[in-house]
C-alpha cells in the first residue's frame, strides 16, 4: 500500500510549504501504523450509458439530472460504476487516536486520505490500461458529491454494486460513507480518445475548495 | 422431527442462491427482491421447488434485506405482508413438493416398496441479513435499534409459520449479536447464524474465527458457520479452523466460485462439478451442514447432494476451551499464563473516582491504553462508587473502552443491573467478575452469562464464608461448576478464584490459596484467576511481596491473574516465569525486553512493545522526536515534546510557583505556537503537539496545586459538538484540545447529537459559547436547526461553527455568529466572548 507523500501534507494544511524532519518522521511512522491497519478492497461494473437531454444522465443502475456529470460523460457509452475502501481498520486507529493524541489522528486522516486516493488511481490506472487495448478510452473518476452530481446517488450506486455485503461500505442517514475511508465513482467508457487523466479531485468543479489540488 | 434433532444423524443441505435465479426470472436492476414474494409468488414457490427437488432439505425465505429500514412505514410496500407472503410462499413449495413426492412415491411402492417414511424432512427457514447500516460507533445506528429491527421481522416470520431462523452474511460481530438476541426473546425457534469471512480469514469489521464462534456459542445458537464472500475453494482453510474449535455444527455454503464482474455481470471462477467437488472435500472434513450462496443454483445443490450424501455424521467433539474476546481478539484462558490489568477500577483511586464522576472518559481511556501498552491481555472494568448510577457509567465506559480498544473486558461489578447492561452492549465474550457460591448470586448471574455468553470468575465463598482450607474452598468450586452446569454453562466457562487473603493477618493464608490453585488444576482440571496484590494488604512495600507470591502462583498453576501491568516487578516477575517455565522459546521476549535497559527512570515499565513505555505516556510515540530530556518547558512546548513538558513541569515546580509557570512559560509558548499556525509558519500537526505537550504540563501542574490545596478556576464553559447526522469529529476534537490548553473547561457532547441535547446542555450551564462543527453539506441543515433552537431557548449564546464544508457565506445563512476557519480562530472567538464577559463582571 502506498500513499502520496506530496498529497498527506497537502491534507495536512503544507500547501508548497516544505516539512521538517521530524514531522516526516512523524508521517512515516503513522503510515506504517496505518498500512498495518488497512485491508483495501474494490468493485467496479460496466453498465451502458445513455445520455439524454437536459443533463439526464441513464447510468443503467442509477438516473441522474446532472450537468457536471453529463459533461464528464460526454462522448461515453458506457460506464462504470466503481466503489473502493480502505476497511473499518482505517477507522479504528483514526477513532483511538482521536481519543488519545488527536495530533496522530490529524495525521492519520491525512495519510488514509492520501492512500485510498493512490488506491483508486492505481486500480483506474490498470482499468485505462486494459480498455486501450481494446481501442476504449475511460473518463476520470467523478463521484457523487462533485459538482451537482448529488450525494442521492450513492444507495444506487453502492446496491448496483452490492456494496454492503461484497466489500462493507454502508451509508448513513445523510449518505456518509462508512468506512469513511472509501470512494464511489463513476467513469465514462468512450470510443473517443479524449481527457483520460485518472485523478479525481481536479474532476471537481468546486473551484474554490480549500483542499483542492493545485495543479 | 425438529431440525436439531434431525441434524444430529443426517447431512443437512442448504438451498443455494436467490438473487441470481430470481434476475433470470426477470428481477431488474434496482428492483427490491423482496417485493416479488407478493408480485410474482409464483416464481418464488418455484425456485424454492426447484432446490427441493434437488436435494436441499433447508430453504431460505427471500427476505434478506426485508426490515424495517428499507421498507418503512407509510412506504409503499407493507413489510408485514413481504414477510408473510415470503414464509407462505417457502411453505407452499413445501407443501407441494411433498405432495408430489408421495404420488411418487406411492407408485414407486408399488413397483420397488418405497415405504412413506424415506421422505426426508424439509424445513422453511426465515432469512435475515445485515441490516443495512453500520451499528455505533462506528456508523450510526444504535444497537438497541438493530435489535428491534430484527424483532419486527423475527415476529412476523415466525407467525406466518418459519421453522428456523437463519441469520448469514454477517460482517460485523455486534449486528450478528443484535440478531441473536432478537430471536432469542423473540421466539423459541432454533438459531443459525454464518458470517461473511473473506481470504484472510478475517470479518470486513474486524473479527476472525476464532472471536466469531466465541460469540456465538455464548449466545447459544444451534449451528455456525460461513456464507457469502468466497468461493469453497477459499472458504476451506476457514472452515477447517472453524471445525478446530467450534463445538457446534459447522455450516458452510459457499458463493459459485470466486466473483468477478464482466460487464454488469456477476461470473464465477469454477463450474458446478467443481463446486460439488469442494464441497464433498469441505464434508469429509467434518462439516455436516452444507449448501450455496451468491451464484450457486439448483445444480450446483444436487451435484453437491449427490457427492455428500453417503458420508457419515458422526457427534462434533467439544473444544473445552476458555475464550474470551473483544470485537477483534480472541484470548485464551489455560494455556499461557494471561494478565488482567486491574487499573480501571476507583477503589483508593482519587483521581479515577473524579474522572468518573465527571463523566471523564479520556482518563479511563488512557488508563486503559497505558495498561495495554505494557502489556495486559483483557482490562478489568469496575466503576462501582457510591452515590453513582452504576449501571449507566458501567453501559458508558464499556461503550467508550470497546470504541478504542482492541482488548476484551472483564466486568467486574456485584450490580447485577450494571452487569445485564455492561454485557447486552459488550461487542464479544467478555470476562464477569464475579460469582460466587451463595444460591441468590448464582442465581442472578448464571442467567446472564447464560444469554449473553462469557466466562465467569467463580470466588471460592458462599453463604458460611470464606472456607479456611483449600478442600472448603474445592467443595465451593465444585458446587459453583454443579449449579453452573444446571444453566447449560460448561465447565469451561467457568474459572476460579480461589481468594488471595492478606499474608499480613493469616500467615498460612498464601499457602491455602496455592493449594487451591493447585487443587483445582489437578483435581477439577479447572481454570483459576487470583487478585494477586490483596496478599501485601497492610505490608510495607507491596510490590515485594506481590511479585514473589505472583511467581509462586504461577508456578502452581495461576491461569489469569489480576495485576497492575504498570509495576514494573509484577511484569519482571511474569516475563520471567514465561522464560524459566518454557514459555517463551529462546527466552526471545525476555532477551527483548530486558536485553537494553539500563537505568530506568522510576514509574517505568518495560513494555511488551520494543520501546520503552511509562504509564503516563502512550506507546513512546515520542521517541522519534529524539527530545532532549532537559529541554525548558517553554522551548518543549514549543516544539511539541510531550514527555519532555510534563518532565520540565515537574522539575521546575520544585523550585517555581504554578502560576508563574503558566503564565511565563505555557501560555507565551501557546500564544507562539498559536500565532505561527496564523501566520502559516507553523502546520496543524506541530500545532497539536504543542497542545498536546501544554496539556501534560498542564497535568501536572494541576495535580501540584490540588495536592496544595489550591484550584484554578477555568474561564469558562464552552460546549463542543458535531451535529445530528455528522460521526466525523476530528474537528471538534481538535478544537477542543486547544480551548482546553487556553483554561475553558468543554463540555463535549461528542457526535452525532441532536439539536435539542445541545439546547440542554447550554441552559443548564447557562453557557455563553457554543461550537458546532459539520463536515457534510447534508448535515449543515441540522446545524442550522440547531442554532435556531438555541436562539429561541438559550438567546444568550454566541454560535462558532467550522467543518469542512462551511464557509463565511453558509455560516451567515445558517445564522452563525462566528465561522471559524481553523481551530485558533474558536480560540479567539472564545477569548473575545468569555474574554470580554470576564472583563464585565
Amino acid at each position: 500500500m502506498d500513499a502520496d507523500r506530496k498529497e498527506i501534507f497537502r491534507y495536512l494544511g503544507y500547501g508548497r510549504a516544505e516539512p521538517d524532519e521530524k514531522m516526516k518522521d512523524f508521517v512515516e511512522d503513522c503510515v506504517k501504523e496505518l498500512e498495518q491497519a488497512v485491508c483495501t478492497k474494490y468493485l467496479s461494473r460496466t453498465y451502458p450509458l445513455k445520455l439524454l437531454p437536459d443533463h439526464e444522465v441513464d447510468g443503467g443502475c442509477f438516473h441522474v439530472k446532472s450537468r457536471h456529470l453529463s459533461r464528464s460523460l460526454k462522448d461515453c457509452d458506457q460506464v462504470i460504476v466503481f466503489a473502493a475502501t480502505l476497511g473499518t481498520g482505517a477507522d479504528h486507529l483514526i477513532q483511538r487516536y482521536n481519543k488519545i493524541q488527536v495530533s496522530r489522528a490529524v495525521v492519520l486522516q491525512a495519510a488514509s486520505a492520501a492512500m485510498i486516493e493512490d488506491y483508486c488511481n492505481r486500480i483506474c490506472t490498470s482499468m485505462k490500461t486494459a480498455l486501450e487495448q481494446e481501442k476504449q478510452y475511460l473518463r476520470p473518476r467523478f463521484s457523487p458529491g462533485y459538482g451537482d452530481f448529488p450525494l442521492e446517488c450513492q444507495p444506487n450506486l453502492l446496491d448496483a454494486l452490492e456494496a454492503g455485503k461484497r466489500i462493507g461500505i454502508k451509508l448513513t442517514d445523510s449518505y456518509l460513507m462508512m468506512p469513511s475511508k472509501s470512494v464511489t465513482a463513476v467513469m465514462g467508457i468512450s470510443q473517443k480518445p479524449g481527457s483520460c487523466q485518472v485523478k479525481g479531485c481536479e474532476g471537481c468543479e468546486a473551484t474554490d475548495c480549500s483542499y483542492r489540488r493545485e495543479s | 422431527m425438529s431440525i436439531l434433532q434431525w441434524m444430529k444423524e443426517h447431512y443437512v443441505f442448504f438451498d443455494g442462491g436467490m438473487g441470481s435465479l430470481l434476475q433470470a426470472k426477470g428481477l431488474k436492476a434496482g428492483e427490491l427482491p423482496e417485493t416479488w414474494n407478493l408480485l410474482h409468488p409464483q416464481a418464488l414457490v418455484d425456485i424454492h421447488k426447484s432446490y427441493l427437488q434437488a436435494g436441499a432439505n433447508i430453504i431460505t425465505t427471500n427476505t434478506f434485506g426485508a426490515n424495517r429500514l428499507k421498507y418503512p412505514r407509510g412506504g409503499m410496500w407493507k413489510l408485514e405482508e413481504i414477510l408473510q407472503a415470503a414464509v407462505e410462499n417457502g411453505m407452499r413449495a413445501r407443501k407441494e413438493f411433498i405432495e408430489e413426492r408421495r404420488l411418487l412415491a406411492a407408485e414407486k411402492e408399488r413397483e420397488k416398496g418405497y415405504a412413506e417414511q424415506d421422505l426426508e424432512p424439509y424445513y422453511v427457514a426465515l432469512d435475515l441479513g445485515p441490516t443495512g447500516k453500520l451499528l455505533k460507533p462506528m456508523g450510526d445506528l444504535e444497537f438497541e435499534q438493530a435489535v428491534e429491527l430484527y424483532k419486527e421481522v423475527i415476529k412476523i416470520g415466525c407467525e406466518a409459520g418459519a421453522d428456523l431462523i437463519l441469520i448469514e452474511t454477517m460482517s460485523d460481530t455486534l449486528e450478528v449479536k443484535a440478531a441473536v438476541l432478537a430471536a432469542k426473546e423473540t421466539c423459541s425457534l432454533p438459531v443459525f447464524a454464518t458470517m461473511a469471512f473473506d481470504e484472510k480469514g478475517k470479518l470486513l469489521t474486524g473479527g476472525n474465527v476464532e472471536t466469531v464462534v466465541a460469540l456465538l456459542e455464548g449466545l447459544r445458537v444451534d449451528a455456525l458457520g460461513l456464507n457469502c464472500g468466497l468461493g469453497p475453494v477459499q472458504m476451506k482453510p476457514i472452515a477447517k479452523k472453524l471445525l478446530e474449535v467450534s463445538s457446534l455444527p459447522v455450516i458452510v455454503n459457499p458463493n459459485a466460485g470466486l466473483p468477478r464482474s464482466e460487464g454488469s455481470k456477476t461470473v464465477y471462477d469454477i463450474d458446478s462439478d467443481q463446486f460439488a467437488r469442494e464441497m464433498q472435500e469441505i464434508a469429509r472434513m467434518g462439516v455436516f451442514m452444507v449448501g450455496g450462496c451468491c451464484g450457486t443454483t439448483p445444480e450446483h445443490i444436487e451435484k453437491t447432494v449427490s457427492l455428500c450424501s453417503g458420508l457419515e455424521v458422526k457427534p462434533i467433539p467439544k473444544k473445552n476451551r476458555t475464550v474470551v474476546t473483544s470485537y477483534s481478539q480472541a484470548v485464551v484462558i489455560g494455556a499461557a499464563p494471561v494478565l488482567i490489568g486491574e487499573r480501571i477500577n476507583p477503589t483508593g483511586k482519587p483521581k479515577l473516582k473524579q474522572a468518573l464522576k465527571e463523566h471523564n472518559l479520556e482518563y479511563i481511556l488512557k488508563e486503559g491504553v497505558a495498561q495495554q501498552e505494557n502489556g495486559a491481555h483483557i482490562l478489568d472494568v469496575n466503576v462501582g462508587l457510591p452515590d453513582i448510577d452504576e449501571p449507566s457509567i458501567m453501559e458508558e465506559v464499556v461503550k467508550e473502552l470497546q470504541s478504542v480498544l482492541d482488548l476484551p473486558l472483564q466486568i467486574d461489578t456485584s450490580n447485577i443491573e450494571a452487569m445485564e447492561r455492561a454485557l447486552r452492549c459488550y461487542n464479544g465474550k467478555a470476562l464477569v467478575n464475579s460469582v460466587n457460591g451463595k444460591q441468590e448470586v448464582m442465581d442472578a448471574v448464571f442467567p446472564l452469562v447464560a444469554k449473553y455468553g462469557g466466562v465467569a470468575v467463580g470466588l471460592c465463598l458462599d453463604e458460611n464464608g470464606i472456607p479456611e482450607t483449600a478442600r472448603g474452598r474445592i467443595q465451593v468450586a465444585k458446587k459453583i461448576y454443579k449449579t453452573a452446569a444446571g444453566y447449560g454453562i460448561g465447565p469451561e466457562d467457568i474459572i476460579i478464584d480461589g481468594l488471595c487473603m492478606t499474608v499480613s493477618s493469616d500467615s498460612r493464608g498464601a499457602l491455602t490459596t496455592l493449594e487451591t490453585l493447585r487443587m483445582v488444576r489437578d483435581e477439577l482440571h479447572g481454570k483459576t484467576v487470583l487478585g494477586v496484590s490483596n496478599i501485601s494488604f497492610g505490608l510495607p512495600q507491596r510490590e515485594i511481596i506481590n511479585a514473589a507470591f505472583f511467581t509462586m502462583a504461577l508456578h502452581d498453576g495461576l491461569s489469569a491473574a489480576i495485576i497492575n501491568p504498570n509495576n514494573e516487578a509484577m511484569m519482571k516477575a511474569y516475563y520471567s516465569f514465561r522464560a524459566l517455565a518454557d514459555m517463551d522459546p529462546q527466552c526471545g521476549d525476555y532477551i527483548r525486553i530486558y536485553g537494553n535497559v539500563q537505568t530506568e527512570p522510576k514509574n517505568t515499565v518495560s513494555g511488551r512493545k520494543e520501546v520503552k513505555v511509562s504509564s503516563n505516556t502512550l506507546g513512546g510515540k515520542e521517541n522519534w522526536q529524539g527530545g532532549n530530556k532537559k529541554t525548558g518547558l517553554f522551548e518543549a512546548i514549543v516544539r511539541g515534546l510531550k514527555e519532555a513538558a510534563s518532565l520540565a513541569a515537574r522539575e521546575q515546580l520544585e523550585s517555581r510557583d504554578a502560576l508563574e509557570m503558566i503564565g511565563q512559560e505555557m501560555i507565551p509558548a501557546l500564544d507562539q505556537v498559536g500565532k505561527g499556525f496564523e501566520a502559516g509558519s507553523v502546520f496543524l500537526p506541530q500545532l497539536l503537539m504543542s497542545a498536546e505537550a501544554a496539556k501534560s504540563a498542564f497535568e501536572v501542574i494541576k495535580e501540584h496545586m490540588s495536592r496544595s490545596g489550591q484550584v484554578q478556576e477555568p474561564k469558562g464553559k464552552v460546549i463542543l459538538a458535531t451535529v445530528k447526522g455528522d460521526i466525523h469529529d476530528i474537528g471538534k476534537n481538535i478544537v477542543k484540545v486547544l480551548l482546553e490548553n487556553y483554561g475553558y473547561e468543554v463540555i463535549d457532547l461528542g457526535k452525532d447529537v441532536p439539536p435539542q441535547a445541545v439546547v440542554e446542555a447550554a441552559v443548564q450551564d447557562h453557557v455563553l459559547v457554543v461550537g458546532l462543527s459539520a463536515l457534510m453539506t447534508t448535515t449543515v441543515p441540522s446545524m442550522e436547526e440547531t442554532i435556531q433552537r438555541l436562539r429561541k431557548e438559550a438567546p444568550w449564546v454566541n454560535v462558532m461553527v467550522g467543518g469542512a464544508v462551511l464557509t463565511q457565506e453558509y455560516a451567515d445563512t445558517i445564522g452563525a455568529d462566528r465561522y471559524c476557519r481553523d481551530a485558533m480562530a474558536s480560540v479567539n472567538f472564545a477569548e473575545e466572548i468569555i474574554g470580554n464577559s470576564r472583563k464585565e463582571a
